[in-house]
């Protein structure tokens, strides 16, 4: 069984191309990096995979099964960005929102959900940090706890939208761990988007990379290279590696890097992407 | 002075209103949509003069007016009720329009100041239970999209992927407010719905970082400043909207340094 599977599908976002007839298949507990530029498509590849984009043409199915919109088999935790109205929360009313917002009627929060919660927040190690308020909490706490929503439910396929954006090295190799543990643990499968592939290399299985509208997955060593990224990027890209770090530079610019402290000063425009 | 029947009339028709408020008013603050609630609430002007104008209750008007608009805004989605610059636009077209109505009306000034500021003391017992049980439509309603609501209002990406329908919840919640608005209107006027829609429920989210207290402490807080509002008004002879801003002003004052020193 395939936790997420692409067939040729083509995604248009305002009279553009974000995905041309791409295909790939994302094995079940198998632990996926997803890389590319910004504006790759990597945000919208997920919002389809959870039925809220749709597409022009082809197919994704999850578990082997037809995409619909509120999948209780997709864990998905969005690019962290707009929460700043409930910072003064504490972190688990707003799991706790989470966990139990989908229901109209004044739903109760009973017992069984309480302790959905507790587990979820266990996983990350977060329950004594839901005790504080989210705007208390550093930013590679506020994300572990964040991501704990995203085991509401018990998934089988995590999606992971940025997890490590503006984190620095310590926390990035923090939330990476965690994530591996989870499909460890859980035995979920795994499609974490970053802009750099360093933090992830040492705990991904393959690597899905996109770029002009196209969508290359593989191992390591055999997507990140000169000749796959330059079709990727539209541009000559030459793959520097150094022991197991890797540097893609198109010209003298390191553009994954770039990229990244490009996204920093500018959080609200990455919705398109 | 409770001896008084009108009195009686006021302190009841304030708790309601109050207490809707109260309620409400913290989940606008938590949207970060509290410009939206001041623009429905001059929307409502518009409303009530044109009533006025047609002979017919200046309550139906303001209700049926602030109704129509704050489901418009919620369903023209989440980006328009938080562009200021739109609502601001409409807010004073709203309020020129109202102004027109009262041009033509000739016993104008009276009706005008009532509209803009309140007239808790004028409200009779037939309008008093028309805010009671729009008061308790509105809660009921509010209850039964609230989940969805905190969900959409904190995290509205994860909600919409969840398959939380975040247009549907987000005119409904500007319907229970536009409610909301109105009731306020009978109390502090239109000009002044900020007091007991915003204040309170500003003051308890500083006070407090758990949400279920939040939304009591809020109700309690507006019920608090209505009646204490009252109360002053009844001995000073100041008027009654006077008094529960300044009540509204400081506690919201109050707990901006409350949460300062706690901080």
């Amino acid at each position: 069984m395939s936790a997420l599977r692409f067939d040729d599908v083509t995604i248009r976002l305002g009279g553009r191309d974000i995905l041309s007839t791409a295909s790939f298949i994302v094995e079940d507990r198998e632990f996926i990096g997803m890389l590319g530029a910004n504006g790759a498509g990597k945000t919208t590849l997920m919002r389809a995979a959870l039925g809220l984009t749709p597409v022009a043409s082809g197919a994704i199915s999850v578990l082997d099964q037809p995409v619909t919109r509120g999948h209780s088999s997709i864990g998905y935790m969005p690019q962290n960005r707009g929460l700043a109205l409930g910072l003064r929360l504490t972190g688990y009313d707003v799991v706790a929102s989470a966990a139990i917002g989908a229901r109209f009627g004044f739903a109760r929060l009973d017992k069984a959900m309480r302790r959905e919660i507790d587990w979820a927040l266990d996983h990350v190690d977060a329950r004594d940090l839901a005790r504080r308020s989210l705007g208390e909490l550093s930013g590679g706490e506020r994300q572990r706890l964040l991501l704990s929503q995203a085991l509401l439910g018990r998934p089988r396929l995590l999606l992971l939208d940025e997890p490590l954006i503006s984190l620095d090295p310590a926390h990035q190799k923090g939330v990476v761990d965690i994530a591996r543990r989870l499909r460890d643990e859980l035995r979920v499968a795994i499609v974490f988007s970053a802009h750099e592939l360093n933090p992830l290399v040492n705990a991904i299985d393959r690597v899905l990379y996109l770029g002009a509208g196209a969508a290359v997955i593989g191992p390591v060593d055999e997507v990140v290279t000169g000749p796959v990224l330059s079709r990727l990027y539209g541009a000559e890209i030459e793959v520097v590696r150094i022991k197991d770090r890797f540097f893609v530079m198109a010209g003298d610019v390191d553009v994954e890097r770039d990229a990244h402290r490009h996204e920093r000063g500018d959080h609200g425009h990455s919705h398109g992407e | 002075m409770f001896e008084y029947d009108f009195m009686r009339t006021a302190f009841a028709a304030s708790g309601v209103a109050a207490i809707l408020a109260g309620t409400v008013g913290f989940f606008l603050v938590l949207r970060g949509q509290t410009f939206a609630g001041h623009a429905l609430s001059h929307v409502g002007f518009t409303g009530a003069t044109g009533a006025v104008l047609f002979g017919l209750s200046p309550l139906g008007g303001l209700v049926g007016f602030t109704l129509v608009a704050g489901i418009a805004m919620g369903l023209f989605g989440e980006k328009l009720a938080e562009r200021d610059v739109a609502i601001g636009m409409m807010l004073s077209l709203a309020l020129g329009l109202g102004l027109l109505f009262l041009h033509f009306y000739t016993s104008a000034a009276t009706q005008a100041a009532a509209l803009l500021f309140g007239n808790v003391l004028g409200v009779d017992n037939s309008a008093l239970l028309t805010l009671l049980l729009m008061a308790a439509a509105s809660l009921a309603a509010l209850a039964f999209i609230v989940r969805p609501l905190i969900f959409a209002s904190l995290q509205a990406e994860l909600a919409e992927a969840r398959g939380v329908p975040l247009r549907f919840v987000s005119a409904a919640f500007l319907a229970i407010v536009a409610i909301a608005t109105a009731e306020c209107a009978q109390i502090v006027g239109v000009l002044l719905v900020f007091t007991l829609m915003v204040g309170p429920a500003a003051a308890a989210q500083n006070f407090s970082r758990r949400l279920a207290i939040g939304v009591a402490l809020s109700a309690a807080l507006a019920l608090a400043e209505a009646w204490g509002g009252l109360t002053l008004a009844f001995y000073s002879d100041w008027p009654t909207s006077f008094w529960i801003t300044a009540l509204s002003g400081v506690v919201y004052f109050a707990s901006i340094a409350a949460r300062r020193l706690a901080a």
